[in-house]
């Protein structure tokens, strides 16, 4: 059943996630867990429901399993609905032809049907990839106020780390007049977000005009927001303040689970009204044993901790065996860590066991790098893994 | 062979009125994160029930508020799932008469949905029944044994209990068959006694209802279960897991802290295949501060502990603020304790404020209470 949206939002979550090696082996970048109990795609499917956004397509196309059964049916963030809520785009075998999706630009155009069942007047183009808090329905009001052909989502950052990302010009009015791909000499400040607000229309267009160009990529940020930005388009930089940050790497990975910690923590999920919803496991409360230490955690249900624990963000269903030491980590969730263990700044994805007086990484000071264990490693007794390894499963 | 449940969710609320004034004894917050109900719930549903009865009388807001449609427990059904059965109140009569005073009425009361079940069999259980049972293997003792009623038991040694209700204690033969019912305060060793589980025929029990209504009964230990000993066929099925009741404040305390012991977590919480299901809040995990200091405790998410806790039970939403220190307390979800206040012995109901540095204590069989949104 379709009813007339404003506006439906398009969640690219096919992306495999090369960086971040063996966490991604298995499963799509989205599913990657982050923060204890959520998973990365928890956060633009709760911005959606919290900014009012009930119909979500989300694109998948690499390790599509564990994605598209947290999915579901969206009932975790209020998406199962009658008109609307949340479908699972796959790639699909057409009449006449059967592509992977070639690119972001091409995943949308494949799904342009999806799109106008709706009778959208907006589109919301989405990544999967980034940890943030954001009222896509601001954005939506400014975009409409602009009477603006394509919005996009911008965060000021360095100078000197402006040539990571996807730079923005724009005069005083909000008018973009320059985009550029990751420049060596930026002259701006302004980084794309990978957060693009279109007019229905001007979309569809702009798809099927790079659909038939051969030598195109088929990329939003490579082809259509330049192609658009040259045929004078009417295109505006919506400035975003608050906490975003792209988890593609280890270490921003890394770095965004640690922003939980503190007192007054950077990144704080505890807000009731815009909470971050998750498909959740049903575990016991968390337990911390007579002997047990823990300084300066984020802790989730179906814990026990009898060990030392320190800066660690820990997932559900981990248990701590007394005398082990964990410090500077992120476990991912159903885990022991047994007796005499030390671990040192590390990325554990989920279903690892490590064994008595195993020796996982270094202190974060002396370390080369972030150790990672990937999902359903077994770490012997007394075994021992250097400092910056990546290890996984080979099954 | 099929199986319904029915729920009594106002069962025993006047042995803890501290905690039923705002709620039904069902609702009574638990272990950290739970509802008394839940328990019961996630039994049955664990056990393949799909279609549960909830018989609610008075006091229930906050019991539909947890329970919703039901879908935390994938009770939201097309056919079966959840069916609260409130009191019958009509426009006609005087409007009293509705509300239920004894079980044999509340069964009564439930009469349109124990008639129009098409199930085989009822499992029939209080909420405030702590306990992670596997219903199934009671289901097949009850078919294969052909009886009208299986009492779900547990043999306790309560050399020196005194108990503040009656206990019912059951009596039986070799065979299992019930010889005999009896309620009781004062007990001396091993004492079997009824887990307040049974599993009866449905066609029974509306023979049951049919002759009480006829007879005028009300209670149904007394006018129907102990004089159709001899005559109707009841049996017994022991259960030696962790069973947990409440019929005072202290045992509502004792209870508790019991899930602070391992083997009492590894029961109730630790069984692969049968978790305890409730109501998903959607609280971001605990977060543990620089001088947070915590010792055997059980904690929900939600929480920001940055004092000392101790013995402890935390629901969701608490926070405890530098300084603080909480010993062999209860805190309900969201109470907030200032810096330097102690609080030892305690129970605080939701949203409680304890400002700065007050001291508060209760005793173990006498816990401190503090009812729900109260500031100290």
């Amino acid at each position: 059943m379709f009813k007339k949206k404003e506006c439906v939002a398009m969640l690219l979550a096919g992306g495999q996630g090369s960086r971040l090696y063996a966490l991604t082996t298995k499963t799509a970048k989205p599913a990657v867990q982050f923060g204890g109990k959520y998973r990365i795609i928890d956060f633009p499917l709760s911005n959606c429901i919290n900014s009012g956004i009930d119909t979500v397509g989300v694109l998948t196309q690499y390790q599509p399993l564990v994605l598209n059964e947290y999915i579901g049916n969206g009932q975790p963030w209020d998406l199962d609905r009658v008109w609307g809520g949340v479908t699972v785009l796959p790639p699909y075998q057409g009449q006449k032809s059967a592509d992977w999706y070639k690119g972001t630009a091409n995943a949308i155009y494949q799904n342009m049907k999806f799109i106008n069942r709706y009778d959208t007047e907006h589109v919301v183009i989405l990544s999967g990839d980034h940890i943030y808090k954001m009222d896509y329905a601001k954005m939506l009001a400014y975009h409409k106020e602009k009477n603006a052909d394509c919005t996009i989502a911008v965060i000021e950052v360095p100078l000197e780390e402006a040539s990571r990302f996807g730079i923005m010009s724009a005069y005083e009015d909000g008018t973009i007049y320059k985009f550029s791909e990751k420049p060596k000499n930026p002259d701006s400040t302004k980084a794309s977000m990978g957060i693009y607000i279109f007019r229905r229309d001007k979309l569809e267009k702009y798809l099927t005009e790079d659909d038939a160009d051969p030598n195109s990529s088929n990329d939003f940020g490579k082809n259509i927001i330049p192609n658009m930005l040259a045929a004078g388009e009417r295109m505006f930089a919506y400035a975003f303040e608050g906490y975003w940050k792209d988890v593609g790497t280890i270490s921003s990975l890394w770095e965004a689970n640690m922003d939980l910690l503190g007192k007054k923590p950077v990144l704080d999920l505890s807000s009731r009204d815009w909470k971050i919803y998750s498909r959740h496991s049903a575990q016991g409360p968390q337990f911390v044993g007579s002997d047990a230490k823990i300084e300066n955690c984020y802790i989730t249900e179906g814990c026990e901790i009898y060990g030392s624990v320190k800066n660690c963000v820990i997932g559900a269903g981990v248990k701590i065996e007394a005398g082990a030491y964990v410090e500077d980590c992120v476990l991912m969730g159903d885990m022991t860590i047994e007796s005499g263990a030390d671990v040192r700044y590390s990325i554990i994805d989920a279903g690892v066991s490590i064994g008595a007086n195993a020796k996982v990484g270094a202190p974060r000071e002396s370390a080369k790098g972030v150790t990672v264990i990937g999902e359903g490693v077994e770490i012997k007794s007394g075994a021992v893994v250097e400092d910056g390894a990546m290890m996984s499963d080979s099954n | 062979m099929t199986t319904a449940g029915l729920i009594f969710a106002n069962i025993h609320d006047n042995t803890i009125p501290e905690l039923t004034r705002t709620r039904s004894m069902a609702s009574v917050p638990f272990g950290a994160r739970y509802r008394l109900i839940d328990f019961m719930l996630s039994n049955m549903v664990n056990s393949g029930i799909t279609k549960v009865g909830i018989i609610a009388n008075n006091n229930y807001e906050s019991l539909l508020d947890h329970l919703g449609t039901g879908k935390d427990w994938d009770l939201a059904r097309r056919s079966g799932g959840i069916k609260i059965l409130p009191p019958h109140i009509t426009s006609f009569d005087n409007t009293t008469t509705g509300i239920s005073s004894s079980r044999l009425e509340a069964i009564i009361g439930a009469a349109n949905f124990i008639n129009r079940c098409k199930e085989d069999y009822l499992v029939m259980a209080d909420c405030d029944v702590i306990c992670n049972i596997d219903l199934t293997k009671a289901i097949a003792a009850h078919d294969k044994s052909g009886a009208d009623i299986t009492f779900v038991t547990q043999t306790k040694d309560l050399a020196g209990v005194v108990s503040a209700e009656k206990i019912t204690v059951i009596d039986a033969d070799e065979e299992g068959r019930v010889t005999e019912f009896s309620e009781k305060k004062v007990f001396e060793g091993k004492t079997r006694v009824y887990t307040n589980i049974m599993i009866v025929k449905r066609t029974y029990l509306v023979s049951i209802m049919e002759n009480s209504m006829a007879h005028g009964y009300t209670r149904f230990l007394h006018d129907i279960l102990s004089r159709s000993i001899g005559t109707a066929d009841y049996r017994i099925y022991e259960y030696d897991g962790f069973y947990g009741s409440i019929n005072s404040m202290e045992t509502y305390f004792s209870c508790s802290m019991q899930i602070l012991e391992p083997k009492v977590r590894e029961n109730l919480f630790g069984k692969k295949n049968y978790p305890v299901l409730t109501k998903v809040r959607n609280s971001a995990p605990t977060r543990y501060c620089d001088g947070a200091k915590v010792t055997n405790s059980v904690i929900a998410d939600g929480c920001v502990i940055e004092g000392t806790v101790e013995n402890s039970i935390i629901f969701r939403g608490v926070h405890v603020c530098p300084g603080a220190v909480v010993k062999n307390s209860i805190l309900f979800q969201d109470t907030y304790v200032c810096s330097n206040a102690t609080l030892n012995c305690v129970i605080a109901d939701k949203n409680v404020m304890v400002r700065e540095g007050r001291v508060l204590s209760g005793h173990e069989t006498m816990p401190f209470f503090i009812g729900k949104c109260i500031t100290v």
